[in-house]
């Protein structure tokens, strides 16, 4: 530690965080965009620029490191000066497109410029003529609101995708996605929440749910499980607080007919998996058995990875599953034709809405909204989260157990399949229910777990690239992977709000595993609900089959 | 031999022709002394300043000079091998018979004019996009591949070469040019002024006209009472007579700075470019000129955006302003 003074106060520093981050913690606000606390310091905005005394010129504070008895000034006039102009040589270049941007009324630039008064349309935008990307329907990459910070590009690379790329046109470098034949778009959408100007968003599907509703479809809607810790984020509720009642009462509101739980689905999958994994464990047969609840992850292996095709369960989704339920037994149960519901799952992805364009997939779930998009609805239709009355979930699909709830987080599926795999084997209630080794945001976390006679190599992977690397190194040094293509899995999905970091994720998964705490049943087989279908619908091999198996295929470049 | 050479460089005090001045004997010294297992050389034949061209002339002459000063590099430095990253364009200049059994790899790049700073063509050279980095730690500490790497210009080493030879007394080589006199690349003493040059030459112009010097691009602008001074940086000379359009000299500086740069920083993208733009509509807004100068001078990360005011505010005050 060193003893540094900014801004005329005298501070202890880690000589190891840059200057930004070190006022940053000591309440000294620097502005910032092109620096995202996941990446490596871009030190290109010039926003984020100090004055070090006794050195000529300003340096970035996003990648300037203290040092003994450093002086910074962060606040004289030629700083602010040139903030101001590097903000406006900043909406020199960026479309304004604010009405659909996912930072929504959270962007940092356009609040900067509030704040500094400045003239945002200065000049004519140089890349109003940039053209609009779709990959697939599912991402949108407007480039005309690029503002060349390139964390997009990192990103994809520390996927181990590389599918964006640099390109020098006309004098400039600007964004692109590959036309090499080898590089794919997973659509894992960390571009998008990683892009500090909204040029990267998924594609919402909202004025088409609108319409069923309107068209007195019975539009029913299912949450993932990491939706409840984060949805409060866009209301501007602390991160990680749980919101349920009241965001079902909010779905209620848009003339959603039923809402009931993701986390349900999760249950069966656990079950089904946990079942495929102890048969595949018996027969010793394709090993080790990859998740594939990750639609990213399902991409990659059948793009970049096909010989692994034959290692993903093929259980579905908790999702596609609950869709299944909710068109099929549920129709039934309520008297509706399935022709008649309109399924909405509200995702903290984006690779779900590629999900359901899959043909062995299709009709299972209408729609994907992400956690943003739902509440662009709830902004839309005068609803705020914070003051309405809450609403319980419809009952016949809307108890979970903890384990359902937990698949939001890295860790949870390997972990709820654990409990269930113990369950099964032991025959017993299980003497020990938290598997720990699961948990946290470390992205790649191994344990083998001992259930009677059999041990299971268990490793959980946040990342593809961190995936690719287990793949290609350690392979058979496991039994099972629970592979997520977002850091810390699904609470650092691509469908989140906007902004992310390390410390957000940790408190959202937190809030996950609160409510796994404080839940009663903990252990999918347990969960009365799940026991009822399995009793009264899933009961042969044909229809489970049917319901919750799914295929996987090589695939060809799409983008 | 490799204390030798050193102290031959340091007495011949010889600085780095590419542009920085840099004394080449420490970066030898600061390579040297680092106990890394391996260290990597690279002769910078990038060349990609505007209308500079004394690197091409000496590869097209002086080939097997150039690769004479890598080897002695090769054999001070143990555990070295050296690259050439070599201008595309100079492809056919190089005869790449002579480096035939050497630990001489030929890198060739066309990066344009940021590539041939020396830590975006180590950046290159690793397969990165060639964007600069950032100092410390320096090149000759921690450049290629994370090893020590020794970066001379290939004029330099056309000097190590002669100055190990005993063949040195203070020469470099000048590039002149200009639409209104012949110009060409010249080797003459070090340190003359600009009169003296263009005078010994036969390129001082009878009408009226100023000079650009350093650089083709960033390079300042000097009118006739400055004449006296010395060159430095490239040993670039443009001759401009006042006959000639400033403003399409500035729009040809802005385009090739706008092709030229790594468009990292906000105001050296798009700063440059609004700077063309007003050179374009022929009306000079002071104003705004100065504030776009102040954020490219404050706020570049490299050199190449800090020195991008240098040629517009030379030629505006001087040229055009008349101050």
């Amino acid at each position: 530690m060193i003893n540094i003074t900014i801004d005329g106060k005298k501070i202890i520093a880690d000589e190891k965080k840059s200057i930004l981050e070190t006022a940053r913690e000591n309440d000294i606000k620097i502005p910032s965009l092109c620096f995202h606390s996941d990446n490596s310091p871009k030190e290109g905005c010039g926003l984020c620029v100090v004055e070090i005394e006794g050195r000529k010129g300003l340096f970035t504070s996003c990648g300037t490191y203290p040092e003994e008895g450093m002086v910074i000034k962060t606040k004289t006039p030629e700083i602010l000066k040139v903030r101001k102009t590097n903000l406006e040589l900043m909406f020199s270049q960026h479309a304004e497109k604010c009405n659909d941007c996912v930072w929504s009324n959270r962007c940092r630039m356009l609040n900067l410029a509030k704040a500094w008064g400045l003239h945002i349309n200065r000049w004519e935008d140089r890349k109003k003529n940039y053209p609009q990307y779709d990959f697939n329907k599912v991402i949108t990459f407007d480039s005309s609101k690029c503002i060349n910070c390139s964390n997009c590009i990192e990103t994809c690379h520390k996927q181990g995708i590389d599918f964006l790329e640099v390109k020098k046109e006309g004098g400039f470098h600007i964004v692109v996605p590959s036309s090499e034949k080898n590089k794919d778009c997973v659509y894992c959408g960390q571009c998008v929440t990683h892009c500090p100007s909204g040029s990267f968003s998924g594609v919402d599907p909202s004025l088409k749910i609108e319409e069923a509703i309107k068209n007195n479809k019975y539009v029913v809607f299912q949450f993932a499980p990491a939706i409840r810790t984060s949805i409060g984020e866009e209301f501007g509720l602390e991160y990680g607080s749980v919101v349920i009642e009241k965001m079902i009462a909010g779905i209620k509101k848009l003339g959603a007919k039923k809402v009931f739980d993701v986390s349900v689905g999760a249950d069966i999958v656990t079950i089904e998996e946990a079942n495929e994994l102890i048969e595949r464990l018996t027969k010793k047969e394709k090993l080790p058995m990859f998740t594939s609840c990750c639609p990213a992850w399902v991409k990659f292996v059948e793009f970049y990875k096909p010989e692994l095709i034959p290692n993903l369960t093929e259980v579905r989704s908790p999702h596609i599953v609950l869709g299944q339920i909710i068109k099929t037994y549920f129709a039934e149960k309520e008297h509706i034709d399935p022709k008649d519901v309109v399924v909405v799952s509200v995702m903290p992805c984006i690779s779900k809405k590629y999900e359901i364009q899959r043909n062995e997939l299709k009709g299972s779930v209408d729609y994907v909204l992400t956690t943003h998009e739902l509440s662009r609805m709830f902004l839309k239709n005068d609803i705020d989260i914070k003051s309405i009355e809450g609403e319980k979930k419809d009952e016949l699909l809307g108890f979970a157990s903890g384990a359902g709830v937990i698949f939001g987080s890295s860790g949870g599926v390997a972990e709820s399949a654990t409990r269930t795999a113990c369950f099964k084997l032991l025959n017993k209630k299980l003497d020990k229910i938290d598997f720990k080794e699961f948990r946290g945001e470390e992205e790649i976390k191994e344990a083998v777990i001992e259930i009677g006679e059999i041990k299971i190599r268990i490793a959980v992977v946040n990342g593809l690239l961190n995936a690719r690397k287990i793949i290609e190194n350690h392979l058979h040094d496991f039994d099972y992977i629970e592979v997520m293509s977002c850091p810390h899995g699904c609470v650092g999905g691509g469908g989140q709000p906007v902004p992310t970091s390390k410390e957000i994720r940790r408190k959202r998964a937190a809030g996950l595993y609160e409510i796994d705490k404080d839940e009663k049943i903990r252990i999918a087989d347990e969960n009365p609900i799940v026991q009822n279908i399995y009793k009264e619908f899933l009961t042969d091999k044909n229809i489970i089959q049917k319901i919750c198996y799914t295929k996987f295929s090589k695939k060809e470049k799409e983008n | 031999m490799k204390t030798d050479i050193i102290q031959k460089l340091k007495e011949a005090n010889l600085k780095g022709r590419g542009g920085a001045g840099f004394p080449t004997y420490l970066k030898w010294e600061s390579v040297l002394k680092n106990n890394s297992s391996k260290k990597y050389i690279i002769c910078n034949a990038a060349e990609g300043e505007l209308d500079l061209a004394k690197d091409k002339y000496i590869l097209e002459n002086y080939f097997d000079e150039v690769i004479s000063g890598i080897k002695i590099a090769l054999e001070t430095i143990d555990n070295s091998s050296a690259y050439i990253y070599l201008n595309k364009k100079y492809s056919s200049l190089v005869d790449k018979k002579i480096i035939e059994g050497l630990d001489i790899t030929i890198i060739e790049e066309d990066t344009g004019y940021i590539g041939g700073e020396e830590s975006s063509a180590i950046n290159f050279i690793e397969g990165k996009n060639p964007e600069p980095r950032k100092r410390p730690p320096f090149v000759s500490e921690k450049g290629l591949f994370d090893m020590p790497t020794l970066v001379n210009n290939v004029e330099t080493f056309y000097y190590i070469s002669k100055i190990n030879k005993g063949e040195y007394s203070n020469e470099r080589f000048y590039m002149i040019v200009g639409e209104k006199i012949k110009g060409g690349v010249y080797e003459l003493k070090d340190e003359m002024s600009i009169r003296e040059i263009l005078k010994l030459t036969n390129n001082y112009l009878e009408i009226p006209f100023y000079v650009q010097v350093g650089g083709g691009a960033v390079g300042e602008i000097m009118i006739e009472k400055e004449f006296d001074n010395l060159v430095s940086g490239e040993g670039f000379i443009r001759v401009i007579s006042y006959e000639e359009d400033p403003y399409l000299l500035m729009e040809k500086w802005a385009e090739f700075l706008i092709n030229g740069n790594c468009d990292k920083c906000t105001a050296c993208r798009e700063g440059t470019y609004r700077i063309l733009e007003m050179i374009k509509t022929r009306k000079l807004d002071l104003k705004v000129l100065e504030e776009m100068f102040l954020t490219l001078e404050k706020t570049s990360f490299c050199a190449l955006g800090k020195s991008i005011p240098t040629p517009f505010r030379s030629l505006i005050n001087k040229v055009i302003l008349n101050d």
